[in-house]
């Protein structure tokens, strides 16, 4: 663990969201997650960057408590992940990449499990069901099985199942992936309005140019190591995070070459 | 093209077994059974080259049209086919098509169905080894029979990709065929018993098939030994047109497939119906069990199990009606109990990355447990009861009811906790989430060989105080031990129940993660 480490000048004084010290998975001979140190500010809405297969997903899996790291810890509002992952998971909200759903059950009994599981009670979940399936207008498919769902809405069904506890801080591993423009506004909306109450939002994904306008803070990871992190102007120093990002991650081929691609 | 396309489809099969190298043995212990049939079955007929004409003939006749008929059904009601060489993958590719026809069709024998039924067919060539025309006639016949296997699978599951791509039909097929599969037995003794009554039925249904499209192609070698050549060579033209007309069929299904592809919509249903999640308390442990009992009525993996339990009494019936000793009838109690309590032990591995959402949302070990066992004991609970004093309401001889039940009842109970421990412990390949419960699973055979043959060891230890009971009850002829069992069964598999939920919700606490780690290999 000999990465330094970045600089982070505007931490708040407060306990962090999520904090991550020296982090590190390795998958055969596979290095994912190369020790890795963040902190997550409270209130911030942090987009984490990367390339495919720079070890975001195992990164965040590590730090919901889905899978254990080999080394390091994590901590969601300074509760042990590992310690105490009961308490720890109270805490979160949880989308995660790549796993399937209970999908034999429909939009809003998937929903309803999700609270019931938390051990919520049973009329808050209804009423909470009702409200998430009609903001991310899916009350028309409340009753249509999940395995039956398109890409887009199962994404949206699975934002709602870790909406559905108001948790401190969410987790959202890639949350708009195939999900159509209207639905993403929505969602945004929904996230802008639940940071500004106070709530802490962690999302990976590689479009930067929704990185950039959505979140306040971002992380660029790149082959399990952390490049950089802090607010997003900080980060992008003036270019555009886009810029930045090919500029900091580097493997941009030139554009040469392919001659015969304009042959016809 | 067709080189390519036989070559991409060794290609991938090869590439399969470099997931891990249990895929390889697998499949070699899947070649190894089929593959021996296929040489019992060639052996068999060459055999038959010194057995008289008409009896040969009536085997390879029936024998093919069965082929036929089997490589038409069984692909669309198992829903597995092989889809490696999908048509719909070529699309973008402006392959021609007779070539993408011809490379399609070969491809099809690459597998081992394909080459089973290929060494099976040209086996026939030694049945009628019996001149010097009659082998290559043989020879055609067969070439022609397996080609018309392979198109007419093809036509069938091209036909009814639409069809098959939905998930109600898959759903229900599975089901469906579950049926005949557990019936085989007896309705193969029906059928024999049908058969030894009226011998010169089958010759003679050979006899006709030989005429129509099923059967022409494997009489050929036949009619050419008995003498038959003018038969023959109708039957050659009835061979040839069917190969015509069926790839015909093909190439128009085909053409319109390429730019239709199938679309797999549902009607959009409003909310309002949580089902079962009414029915259940609003706590964690009971929306597990709502959850897991939903899955048993609409997954087909698990309600594929349900639709055999009601089966077990009418094959245990039959076979009590052909020996008219209905004392075997008791062991349906024990054994449902056993299927049933069993079925759980693989509950986590059906669920496969589905399990995060109980990760994620920090499910105590215990809740979860207990969930899945409650769902499972629901209705398993009234049908090990009611399959247990059924036998006794055939043989009037109420006196063994007492212990059956103590039995079935601590099977029941001790199976479940004993499940509850190995599920949250190991996991076994089984087929993933929306495939047929007939596909053949991803994942490690060798392990879940060991899990299941270990747990079912362990299983029969833990209720071997019950077992002890109950054959004092059959040695010594005494009921007391009936009705002491009656007490010790249930108490006892209580006991187990109890202990199982908790040490296997105490292991899922633990090890969680490295379950779910376990799961995402296998998909």
């Amino acid at each position: 663990m000999t990465l330094p480490l970045p600089d982070q000048p505007s931490l708040p004084p407060s306990v962090p969201a999520l904090s991550l010290r020296g982090i590190a998975k390795r998958f055969g001979g596979k290095i994912a997650v190369d020790g890795i140190s963040l902190d997550v500010p409270s209130g911030s809405f942090f987009g984490i960057v990367g390339p495919n297969g720079a070890g975001k997903t195992t990164m965040l899996s590590m730090a919901t408590g889905l899978l254990r790291p080999d080394f390091g810890t994590a901590l969601v509002q300074g509760m042990d992940v590992w310690a105490h992952p009961l308490e720890a998971k109270r805490l979160m909200g949880i989308l995660p990449d790549g796993v399937r759903l209970f999908d034999r059950l429909t939009g809003e009994q998937l929903v309803t499990y999700a609270g019931l599981l938390r051990g919520m009670d049973r009329a808050v979940v209804s009423l909470r069901v009702r409200e998430l399936l009609e903001a991310l207008d899916l009350t028309q498919d409340a009753g249509t099985l999940v395995v039956d769902y398109s890409a887009g809405m199962t994404k949206k069904i699975a934002l709602a199942s870790a909406l559905i506890h108001a948790p401190r801080v969410l987790v959202l591993d890639e949350p708009f992936e195939s999900v159509d423009p209207i639905s993403a506004a929505n969602i945004r909306d929904i996230l802008d309005r639940y940071v500004a109450s106070g709530g802490t939002v962690i999302v990976s994904s590689h479009v930067m140019d929704l990185v950039q306008r959505m979140c306040d803070h971002v992380a660029v990871v790149a082959a399990g190591r952390l490049l950089a992190a802090g607010t997003v102007d900080e980060v992008r120093a003036g270019a555009s995070l886009e810029d930045r990002f090919v500029q900091l991650v580097g493997g941009r081929s030139k554009t040469e070459g392919l001659e015969w691609l304009r042959t016809f | 093209m067709v080189a390519h396309l036989l070559r991409l489809k060794l290609t991938l099969l090869r590439n399969s077994f470099r997931r891990s190298p249990w895929q390889l043995i697998g499949l070699a212990i899947g070649g190894l059974y089929a593959l021996g049939i296929a040489g019992i079955c060639a052996v068999a007929l060459i055999l038959l080259r010194s057995a008289e004409v008409e009896l040969a003939q009536t085997f390879v006749v029936l024998g093919g049209a069965a082929a036929v008929v089997g490589w038409a059904v069984f692909p669309v009601v198992a829903s597995a086919v092989d889809m490696t060489l999908d048509p719909a993958r070529f699309t973008t590719f402006s392959v021609p098509m007779p070539r993408l026809l011809a490379g399609l069709a070969l491809g099809g024998l690459i597998g081992i169905p394909g080459l089973a039924t290929a060494i099976v067919a040209l086996s026939t060539v030694g049945t009628w080894w019996r001149g010097p025309v009659g082998p290559m006639a043989a020879l055609a016949g067969a070439v022609l029979g397996v080609l018309t296997c392979i198109v007419l699978s093809r036509v069938v599951t091209t036909a009814t990709a639409g069809l098959a791509s939905s998930r109600r039909f898959k759903d229900a097929s599975s089901l469906v065929f579950m049926i005949p599969l557990i019936l085989l037995g007896p309705l193969a003794a029906v059928v024999t018993r049908g058969i030894a009554e009226s011998a010169d039925f089958l010759p003679g249904f050979a006899r006709t098939l030989s005429w129509t499209p099923l059967g022409a192609a494997w009489s050929l070698g036949g009619d050419v030994s008995a003498g038959n050549p003018g038969a023959a060579v109708l039957k050659l033209l009835i061979a040839l047109a069917t190969l015509g007309g069926l790839t015909w069929c093909w190439k128009v299904l085909l053409e319109r497939a390429l730019v239709s592809p199938p679309y797999a919509g549902s009607s959009r249903r409003k909310g309002g119906h949580l089902g079962l999640f009414s029915f259940f308390p609003a706590t964690p442990a009971g929306a597990v069990t709502a959850r897991a009992l939903t899955y048993w009525l609409r997954d087909p993996r698990y309600s594929g199990s349900l639709v055999v339990i009601p089966l077990l009494p009418v094959l245990m019936y039959f076979q009590g009606s052909q020996t008219g000793d209905y004392g075997v009838l008791t062991v349906i109690g024990p054994l449902t109990a056993f299927m049933l309590a069993w079925a759980i032990s693989a509950d986590v591995s059906y669920d496969n990355t589905a399990f995060a959402l109980h990760l994620a949302s920090g499910v105590r070990g215990l809740d979860d447990r207990l969930g899945r066992a409650t769902a499972c004991l629901v209705f398993a609970l009234p049908v090990t009861v009611a399959f247990s004093i059924f036998p006794f309401m055939v043989t009037q001889d109420w006196i063994r009811l007492p212990g059956v039940v103590g039995f079935s009842l601590g099977i029941l109970l001790t199976g479940l906790g004993l499940a509850s421990v190995v599920s949250a412990r190991y996991t076994v390949a089984v087929p993933l989430p929306g495939d047929s419960p007939f596909k053949k699973p991803p994942g490690n055979v060798a392990q879940t060989l060991g899990v299941q043959f270990g747990g079912m060891g362990v299983l029969l230890l833990l209720v071997s105080p019950e077992g002890v009971l109950l054959l004092l009850e059959i040695v010594t002829g005494d009921p007391l031990f009936g009705w002491i069992n009656l007490a010790v069964g249930p108490l006892l598999g209580l006991v187990m129940f109890g202990t199982g939920v908790r040490l296997g919700g105490k292991w899922l606490d633990t090890r969680g993660p490295e379950l779910l780690a376990q799961l995402s290999v296998n998909r």
